[in-house]
């Protein structure tokens, strides 16, 4: 008995597989554990749609805005702005303006002109097109990450998935009520701005249509607290949310809660402009278009913060600051899929696995001791070491396991010993042709080398394209599996190998086939 | 213990029509049943939500089904037990796209008058994503066969690819007719199982294709009905006890796994089954009749025998410097 290449490949594949396995088998503090899937632990798991189409139609408003501020500013009439999904047409009164006012479209980037008499049509060139959506994208993305970060959950997961998809993945959600709290806090635009009240016309709001004050240039808004209560504003806002640099939950002399902000130098300084020569007016604060309030301007406000005041708990004020924060979305987000798992849900799949992991392995090592004697020993050494070494792959590759990847486990424990059932029927063979035993289990080894590795390649290919076409959960499955396959070529048949060598000379001494092969005893052997 | 006697030679062939009517009806069966049946695709194709819910008393349904008729979404829901009878799901077609709202939030709302329960699982899929995945599902299916059948054709010979691919239709085919005819729900961890069977089956297949090859390789038999009766003989008892193992496996999945499994341990119970039973009765079979000439092989074999031996000589040639 002395130790051979393949004992030592095989100890060292043991060793790996406990290091890497204890941490999360016995719950060690240090190291990496297994990161388990949401389907187990509990969490939401949402892929998120873009409607990056609004991100055009806003950059076009924005365009005709600025080119309403140019004629104003040049004294150029505009008959008409009239907009499309994606251009804006200006009909001008005078044709000796249009050159101006092209001019002054071509020097904004990215726009495309095209002009037939007195209209200007403007839309993005396809490459702004592109690029804004991008940007919208990136933006959104940025935006959720920086308020579920601040959410207080431990690693959230936004990523983009696809063109224009993002996925969010929140473990470690507890309630329905948690969830729903962490759904509006990504969705919530906090589109913040403050805007002045049309003090001369406010009065007749109640029988305005929007048509008229739109004429006007106002905007008639909701109440936060009361929609029957409507407000009318100036369309274009004094400042917004960019401008904000700090958001947090303050209490008034109620001690009912409130969120006090901070504008930047440039935010300051418009508040303070405007404040200053609206002493006696009101100003509407207005989030994603509802008024929270419009207090009365009692004198020139420096320093640049401000209080938005509404009927909300403590919580929701927390959430709604942490909005303002993290700066508002730009473009609408909708859900294309969702799926929650609650944590008591996730505890008992995992106790459903691990219940049918436990009686499948039983079953296969009892049946193959059963059915191989000694050799279905060897084999179920083989079996378990490879279990530790895919839990220790697993841990150390930082990947999922999830609830398929655990059906992928316990699968791959029939499949293990497939390989050591074809080694032993080779062996079997051999010896009842009446080959001594270190050459028929050489040969056993070395023919039924060729059908193992086929088939494992095949298999190997087949999970690959599984990986690369499955989604989340079905990716679990596909790299526990082939993990396992890649694990059992090492044990199964490198370190059962080394384990027989290490046995030879005992096996060739005794002969006793049935207790090491489980053979039958025939007659005359 | 042995329960398969090895040096006997089977006559597998031998009763071959009767193999070849019993999955040719069994096929055709399973097609119909599939045309007629179709299958209960699951959300994750056809787009929906399903709603899991756990009440600490056995769950109403009568009242579950009168509260749900509050709201439009769930028009044309299906309210079913899940495991246990406190257990139930709900699955409707509609899905929302809101996030502040969605179709979880109103589920508890409308049924808060039914009992003490808990939410335990919201599943939506919209129907885009339903399309996508369903796109995916194919292309992996048929990406995985044409793998197959490339690996085959390389290492063995195109014929033996070209019955092994029509071994593992039939196998899918028959478990997924098993599948329809059990009304089990298809979903996405259903393609897995299908895509493991296909592994599985084209596993089998290939262990008794490299013992056909064996034979043809080293013994002087130039009968290929016997070469491959030999080869399945001889491969039986390990297909049959790896298909043991296997199916002692998915057997504790499927009893153990619960219905959340269910789509996944179903076809898998079957799919392992009807795997083995084509592996040794139908892929070798196949091979026969597509025409497969022992001579031609062993011709072949030699010639890149020959070819390496000849490059060999020239190289061994070439070191020397006779050249």
């Amino acid at each position: 008995m002395k130790p051979n290449f393949r004992l030592i490949i095989l100890a060292l594949a043991t060793i790996f597989g406990l290091i890497f396995s204890a941490p999360s088998l016995l719950q060690l503090d240090s190291g990496k554990k297994v990161t388990l899937g949401l389907d187990l632990q509990g969490g939401l798991h949402m892929l998120l749609g873009v409607k990056d189409e609004e991100a055009i139609s806003s950059r076009i408003k924005s365009i005709a805005a600025s080119v309403k501020n140019f004629s104003e500013k040049k004294d150029i009439i505009v008959d008409s702005f009239s907009f499309d999904e994606d251009s804006v047409t200006i009909v001008l009164l005078d044709k000796d303006e249009v050159k101006t006012i092209k001019e002054y479209l071509t020097a904004i980037k990215g726009s495309a002109i095209t002009v037939d008499g007195n209209n200007i049509s403007v839309s993005l060139t396809a490459e702004e097109v592109s690029r804004t959506k991008e940007q919208a994208i990136s933006q959104a993305i940025e935006t959720i990450r920086n308020r579920l970060d601040q959410f207080g959950l431990s690693e959230p997961t936004v990523t983009r998935q696809g063109e224009s998809q993002i996925l969010v993945e929140l473990a470690g959600i507890k309630t329905a009520d948690e969830e729903q709290r962490a759904r509006e806090l990504i969705s919530r635009s906090a589109k913040l701005e403050l805007m002045a009240v049309d003090e001369d016309r406010a009065a007749r709001v109640n029988s305005m249509s929007k048509a008229d004050a739109a004429s006007y240039g106002d905007v008639i808004l909701e109440d936060a607290n009361n929609p029957q209560i409507k407000h009318l504003v100036r369309e274009i806002p004094i400042l917004d949310g960019s401008m904000l640099t700090d958001a947090h939950v303050g209490f008034d002399q109620n001690n009912r809660p409130l969120i006090n902000f901070t504008l930047n130098a440039e935010g300051a300084e418009i508040f303070g402009d405007f404040t200053g020569k609206s002493v006696g007016k009101r100003l509407a604060v207005v989030l994603d278009g509802k008024v929270y309030s419009a207090p009365n301007i009692n004198e020139r406000i420096g320093g640049g913060s401000g209080q938005i005041s509404g009927s909300y708990t403590v919580v929701e004020a927390k959430d709604l600051a942490i909005a303002l924060r993290s700066g508002s979305l730009l473009v609408p987000i909708y859900v294309m899929e969702k799926r929650s798992v609650g944590p008591s849900l996730g505890a008992d799949s995992i106790r459903a696995a691990l219940l049918a992991l436990a009686s499948g392995f039983g079953l296969v090592i009892l049946f193959m001791m059963f059915y191989y004697g000694l050799a279905g020993v060897i084999a179920n050494i083989a079996v378990v070491i490879n279990l530790f070494i895919i839990l220790g792959l697993i841990s150390l590759l930082g990947a999922t396991l999830t609830l398929p990847g655990m059906a992928g486990i316990v699968l791959h424990i029939g499949l293990a010993v497939d390989s050591n059932i074809i080694i032993n029927e080779r062996i079997r063979e051999g010896l009842r042709a009446g080959i001594p035993p270190s050459r028929a289990i050489a040969e056993g080894y070395q023919k039924a080398m060729r059908a193992i590795l086929d088939s494992n390649i095949t298999q190997i290919l087949a999970c690959t394209i599984l990986y690369a076409y499955g989604t989340g959960a079905i990716k679990g499955f596909a790299v526990t599996l082939s993990m396992g396959l890649l694990a059992s070529m090492l044990t199964a048949i490198v370190g059962t190998y080394g384990i027989y060598q290490l046995f030879m000379s005992r096996i060739e001494k005794n002969k006793n086939y049935t207790l090491w092969f489980g053979m039958s005893k025939r007659k005359g052997a | 213990m042995e329960l398969f006697k090895e040096d006997k030679v089977y006559n597998f062939l031998g009763k071959g029509k009767i193999f070849f009517i019993a999955s040719f009806v069994l096929f055709f069966i399973s097609i119909a049943i599939i045309a007629i049946k179709g299958f209960s695709f699951g959300i994750d194709f056809t787009g929906g939500t399903v709603v899991q819910i756990k009440y600490t008393q056995d769950a109403p349904i009568g009242k579950i089904r009168e509260s749900l008729k509050k709201s439009e979404l769930f028009e044309h829901a299906t309210v079913s037990e899940f495991g246990s009878s406190q257990e139930i799901v709900i699955k409707t077609p509609a899905s929302t796209v809101g996030l502040s709202n969605d179709i979880g939030d109103t589920t508890k709302e409308i049924l808060k008058d039914t009992g003490e329960f808990e939410i335990r699982r919201v599943d939506m899929v919209g129907p885009k994503v339903g399309d996508e995945l369903r796109v995916k599902g194919l292309t992996a299916f048929l990406l995985t066969l044409l793998a197959i059948m490339a690996t085959v054709t390389f290492r063995y010979e195109w014929r033996f690819a070209l019955a092994a691919i029509i071994a593992i239709v039939h196998d899918i085919v028959i478990t997924f007719g098993f599948v329809s005819f059990f009304e089990v729900d298809f979903n996405i961890e259903s393609v897995a199982a299908l895509l493991m069977i296909l592994g599985y089956s084209i596993h089998d297949t290939i262990i008794v294709y490299d013992r056909v090859r064996e034979n043809i390789e080293e013994s002087k038999e130039t009968d290929f009905v016997y070469l491959i009766n030999e080869a399945v003989s001889r491969t039986q008892s390990r297909t049959s006890l790896t298909s043991l193992t296997v199916f002692f496996v998915v057997l504790t999945l499927y009893v153990f796994g619960g219905d959340i499994m269910l789509g996944f341990s179903f076809p898998m119970l079957v799919g392992v089954v009807i795997g083995t039973y084509s592996s040794i009765f139908v892929a070798a079979q196949l091979v026969v009749w597509t025409g497969f000439s022992v001579g031609a092989y062993r011709q072949k074999l030699a010639e890149k025998v020959k070819n390496q031996a000849e490059k060999e000589r020239m190289r061994a040639q070439f070191e020397s410097g006779v050249m």
